[in-house]
C-alpha cells in the first residue's frame, strides 16, 4: 500500500504549492451562488434533494393519511390528487435525480483523478435552475385551482384541463431537462476526457461507467420529453392537433412519446444506483467485484434495451396485437443482463471476507429489495396478465419497490459510504444500523402490503378504497409514517458530521480497508480540488484506480 | 481571469462565476411573464422583456469570457477535447429533440390518419366516430380543424432553401479550409457568403410563411398538418436564426483577428451546428414537403 501514499502525498505537495491561485472557497451566501467547484456544487446537489426528498415524504404522507381509512377523511379528491402528481414529480426530478448528480459531482472527478467535472460553469447553471424549477413548480399548489393534478404522466386531454398550474408545470419540466442535460453532458465529457493517463474506459470505476451510460440515456431522452410538453403546450394554448383525433392526431401518441423518455427514465434512477451498489459490495467482502467487464456490458445492454420497451407502460391502450407481443419480449430480455448483475454481486460476495457497515447494510438490503421489485416487474411484463393489473396497488408496490429500497437505499448507502471522505469524520455505527434496520423494515411494511391490495384489484391514483383493503392500507400508512420519522436518525447522524465535529472520530485517507480507488489515495476531507495536476499513476498505482486490484497487474500491463 | 495553462500538466480550473445564476434568474422571468400571458394574467411584457435582456447580456458576458480566455491562452488541448465533446453531444441532444416532432410526424402518418379512417382493428372506431373520414395527407383530421387549406408545393420556395442551406455548408467548409490556410481575408469573404445564405434562407422561410397564413389557410391549428409542419419547420427556423447569429459572431471574431489555422474549435463548434441545422433541414425537405 506504501506506493498509495506516496500519490496522496504527491497531491498535498501540489496544493501546498499553488496556493496562490486563489482556488479556495469564498465566504457567506455568494460561495454556493458563484461556485464552479464540484465538491460545493455536488453538497449543493445533496441539499437540495434531501430538501425534495422531505417535501415529497411529505406529500406521500398526506396520501398514506388520506388512505388510513376507506371514505374521505382529510384533504378532497382533487388535492389529494395534486399530491400524487406531485409527489411523483418532486420526487423523481428533485430528489433521486439530483441525489446522483450530487454523488457524480462529488465522485467522479475524485475517481477518475482530475481537478474538476469537465465544464464547472455549466455545472452551476445546471444545479442553480433546479431551485427555480422546483419554485415554479411548487408554487402552483398556492395558485388559483391548485397545483397540476394529472398524474406525473401528464397524460392528455387530461392534463389540458389543468388551470393556471399549467404553463408552470411545462416551464418546469423544460427547465429540469435543461439542469439534467447540461448535468449529464458535464458528466460524460469529464468521463471521456478528463481521466488519469494511464486509466482506459475498461479500468475505470464501476460507478464512472454506469454514470456515463445513465448520461447518455438523459440525452437521449430529456429533449424527446421537452418535446412531448411543447406539444401539450402548443395543443392548449395555439391550437395545434397533436393529441386531438379531430384533427388527425391522437392522445396515445403522447404516450408513445412521454414513455419514449419515461422508461430509459427508469434506469436512468436505476443504473447510477447498480454502479453505487458495485462500489460498495467489494469494499466490504474484501473481493475485486465478480465480472467488471459482464457489468459494463450488462449496463449497456439495458440501456439499448430500455428504448425498445416503452409501451409496456400502456398495454392496456389498445394497441396492435404485433407491438403488445413485441414490447411484452423485450421487456422480459431485460431480465437477462439485470439477471447477470444481481448474479456478479452475489459472486462478489461469494467466499469473500464481509463485514456489515452501514453502507454495506443498505447495498444488500437493495441487492435483495431491488430483486423483488424486478421480480414484480416481470410480472407486469406479461401483457395478458398486466390487463389485471394495470393502474393497481400492484404497479404502485412495483415501481416503488426498484425505486425505494432500489434507488434511494443507494443513495443512502453511498452518503454513508463517502461521507467520511467528505467531512473528514466518521458517522456514529451504530445509529446507523439503527437506521437502516428501521427503514428496512418499515419500507417492507409500506410496500409489500400494496402488491396483495393491488392483486385484489385496488385502483391506483383514487383517494377512496372498498372497505375488504382496509387492513393491507393501515399496515401501508403504518409503514410510510415509520419510514419517514425513521430518517430522522440518519439526519441526526449526518448533521453531526457535517456541522458538529467536535470530538468525532478522525477519517483516514483509506476510509475503508477494503476500498480501492484514487479517491481513496487523497486525504480526508478531499483538498477543494482534488487533482490540480493529473495524477501520475505508476502500472502500480494504476492499480487502485483499477477496477481489479488483485489481477490487474496480470490482465493490464501497461508500459511504463 | 483565469490562469494560463498552454501544457497538459495543470487543469484549466475556472474562476467562481455569477453568470449562471443570474441567467437562470433572468429565464425565470421569462417563463412567469410568458406563463401569464398565456394564461390571461395580463401581467404585462415587463418580465419578458427584462428576462430576455437579463439572459441575452448573460450569455454574451459568458460566451465573450470564454473567447477572451481562449484567446489569452488559458486552454491547453484537454479543454479544447472537452469543448468538442460538450458541443457534440449537444448536438446529439438536439437531434433527439427534433427527433420527438419527426416521431409525431411519423405516428400521425402512419399511424393515427389510418386508424380515425378504420384500419387495423380500427374499424369501429371510424363507423362510430368518424364516419366517412379517409385517410390522405395532408389532413387535418376527421374534424377538418381549421378548415380547409392547400400546402407549400415542395418545388418550389423549399426547394431553393434546400440549396441555399447547402450551398451555405459548402461555404462554410471553404472558409474553413482557408481558416486552415491561414487565408483570413478569404475566410472571411466565405463566412460573409455564409450569413448572407442564412439570412436569405430565413427571408424566404418568413414570407413562405405569411404566404401560408394569408393564402392558404395553411395555420398552425390545421389540424395534424399544420401541428407537424409549422411546429417542425418552425424550431429549425429557430434554430437557422441561432446559427445565423452565431456565425456572424464567429465572422466579428474573425474579422478582429480571433482564431489560429491550427486551433479555432469556437469556429468549427459554429460550422457543427450549422451542418446539424442544414442536415434537419434535408430531412425536413423530405419528410414534410416531398412525401
Amino acid at each position: 500500500m506504501a506506493h498509495h501514499d506516496t500519490h496522496a502525498h504527491h497531491d498535498d505537495h501540489a496544493h501546498g504549492e499553488h496556493h496562490d491561485h486563489g482556488h479556495g472557497p469564498e465566504k457567506g451566501i455568494m460561495r454556493w451562488i458563484k461556485t464552479t467547484n464540484h465538491k460545493d456544487l455536488g453538497t449543493l446537489y445533496l441539499f437540495l434533494s434531501f430538501t425534495m426528498f422531505m417535501i415529497g415524504g411529505l406529500m406521500s404522507l398526506v396520501i398514506r393519511a388520506e388512505l388510513w381509512m376507506p371514505g374521505l377523511q382529510f384533504v378532497d379528491p382533487e388535492f389529494f390528487n395534486q399530491m400524487t402528481t406531485l409527489h411523483a414529480l418532486v420526487m423523481i426530478f428533485g430528489g433521486l435525480m439530483p441525489a446522483f448528480v450530487g454523488l457524480a459531482n462529488w465522485m467522479i472527478p475524485m475517481m477518475v483523478g482530475c481537478s474538476d467535472l469537465a465544464l464547472p460553469r455549466v455545472n452551476n447553471w445546471g444545479f442553480w435552475i433546479l431551485p427555480f424549477a422546483f419554485t415554479l413548480l411548487l408554487g402552483t399548489l398556492f395558485m388559483p385551482g391548485g397545483g397540476p393534478a394529472g398524474g406525473w404522466t401528464m397524460y392528455p386531454p387530461l392534463v389540458l384541463q389543468t388551470g393556471n398550474a399549467f404553463p408552470f408545470l411545462i416551464f418546469a419540466v423544460h427547465l429540469m431537462g435543461i439542469s439534467s442535460i447540461t448535468g449529464a453532458i458535464n458528466v460524460a465529457v469529464t468521463i471521456l476526457n478528463m481521466r488519469a493517463p494511464g486509466m482506459s474506459l475498461l479500468k475505470m470505476p464501476l460507478f464512472a461507467w454506469t454514470w456515463l451510460i445513465t448520461a447518455y440515456l438523459l440525452i437521449a431522452t430529456m429533449p424527446v420529453l421537452a418535446g412531448a410538453v411543447t406539444m401539450l403546450l402548443t395543443d392548449k394554448y395555439f391550437g395545434t392537433a397533436f393529441f386531438t383525433a379531430a384533427g388527425g392526431g391522437d392522445p396515445v401518441m403522447f404516450q408513445h412519446i412521454f414513455w419514449f423518455f419515461g422508461h430509459p427514465e427508469v434506469y436512468i434512477l436505476i443504473l447510477p444506483a447498480f454502479g453505487v451498489v458495485s462500489t460498495i459490495i467489494p469494499t466490504f467482502a474484501r473481493k475485486s467485484l465478480f465480472g467488471y467487464d459482464s457489468m459494463v456490458y450488462a449496463t449497456a445492454s439495458i440501456a439499448f434495451l430500455s428504448f425498445i420497451v416503452w409501451a409496456h407502460h400502456m398495454f392496456t391502450v389498445g394497441m396492435p396485437l404485433a407491438g403488445e407481443l413485441f414490447f411484452m419480449f423485450a421487456t422480459m430480455l431485460i431480465a437477462v443482463p439485470t439477471g447477470v448483475k444481481v448474479f456478479n454481486w452475489v459472486a462478489t460476495m461469494w467466499k469473500g471476507s464481509m463485514t456489515f457497515e452501514t453502507p454495506m447494510l443498505f447495498a444488500l438490503a437493495f441487492v435483495f429489495l431491488f430483486t423483488i421489485g424486478g421480480f414484480s416487474g416481470l410480472m407486469l411484463a406479461i401483457a395478458p396478465v398486466d390487463f389485471q393489473y394495470h393502474d393497481t396497488y400492484f404497479v404502485v408496490a412495483h415501481f416503488h419497490y426498484v425505486i425505494v429500497p432500489g434507488a434511494v437505499f443507494a443513495v443512502i448507502a453511498g452518503v454513508y459510504y463517502w461521507l467520511p471522505k467528505w467531512t473528514g469524520v466518521m458517522y456514529n455505527e451504530t445509529l446507523g444500523r439503527i437506521h437502516f434496520w428501521l427503514s428496512a423494515i418499515f419500507i417492507n411494511l409500506t410496500f409489500f402490503p400494496q402488491h396483495f391490495a393491488g392483486l385484489a384489484g385496488m385502483q391506483r391514483r383514487v383517494p377512496d378504497y372498498a372497505v375488504q383493503f382496509t387492513d393491507f392500507n393501515v399496515q401501508s400508512s403504518i409503514g410510510a409514517f415509520g419510514f419517514f420519522v425513521s430518517q430522522f436518525v440518519m439526519i441526526y447522524n449526518f448533521a453531526r458530521c457535517i456541522w458538529f465535529r467536535e470530538g468525532m472520530e478522525k477519517a483516514p485517507a483509506r476510509v475503508w480497508e477494503g476500498a480501492h480507488g484514487l479517491e481513496w489515495t487523497v486525504p480526508s476531507p478531499a483538498p477543494y480540488h482534488t487533482f490540480e495536476e493529473p495524477p501520475r499513476l505508476l502500472p502500480e498505482g494504476e492499480i487502485t484506480a483499477a477496477h481489479d486490484a488483485y489481477d490487474a497487474l496480470d490482465r493490464h500491463k501497461i508500459n511504463p | 481571469m483565469a490562469h494560463a495553462a498552454t501544457d497538459n500538466s495543470r487543469y484549466f480550473v475556472p474562476q467562481p462565476s455569477p453568470w449562471p445564476f443570474i441567467l437562470t434568474a433572468g429565464l425565470v422571468a421569462i417563463i412567469y411573464g410568458v406563463a401569464g400571458y398565456l394564461e390571461n394574467k395580463h401581467w404585462g411584457p415587463v418580465p419578458i422583456y427584462a428576462g430576455a435582456a437579463i439572459a441575452i447580456y448573460i450569455v454574451f458576458r459568458w460566451l465573450r469570457g470564454v473567447a477572451l480566455e481562449s484567446e489569452g491562452g488559458a486552454y491547453n488541448a484537454q479543454v479544447d477535447r472537452t469543448y468538442r465533446w460538450g458541443m457534440a453531444w449537444f448536438i446529439f441532444s438536439e437531434v433527439m429533440f427534433f427527433g420527438a416532432f419527426f416521431g409525431a410526424l411519423f405516428y400521425a402518418r402512419q399511424l393515427s390518419v389510418p386508424w380515425l379512417s378504420g384500419e387495423g382493428a380500427e374499424l369501429s372506431t371510424n363507423q362510430l366516430l368518424w364516419p366517412g373520414f379517409e385517410k390522405d395527407w395532408p389532413t387535418n383530421g376527421p374534424g377538418a380543424m381549421g378548415g380547409s387549406f392547400e400546402t407549400i408545393p415542395a418545388w418550389g420556395v423549399p426547394f431553393i432553401n434546400t440549396v441555399i442551406l447547402l450551398t451555405s455548408g459548402v461555404t462554410i467548409t471553404m472558409a474553413h479550409h482557408a481558416l486552415k490556410a491561414a487565408e483570413r481575408l478569404k475566410c472571411i469573404l466565405w463566412m460573409f457568403a455564409t450569413v448572407a445564405l442564412g439570412v436569405c434562407f430565413l427571408y424566404l422561410q418568413a414570407s413562405e410563411y405569411i404566404e401560408a397564413y394569408q393564402h392558404l389557410n395553411l395555420k398552425l391549428s390545421s389540424g395534424i398538418y399544420g401541428s407537424t409542419f409549422f411546429m417542425l419547420t418552425g424550431f429549425h427556423g429557430m434554430h437557422v436564426t441561432l446559427g445565423t447569429i452565431m456565425l456572424a459572431v464567429i465572422t466579428a471574431r474573425l474579422m478582429v483577428g480571433h482564431f489560429k489555422p491550427e486551433s479555432h474549435f469556437g469556429f468549427e463548434g459554429v460550422a457543427w451546428y450549422w451542418h446539424f441545422v442544414d442536415v434537419v433541414w434535408v430531412g425536413l425537405f423530405v419528410f414534410v414537403y416531398i412525401l
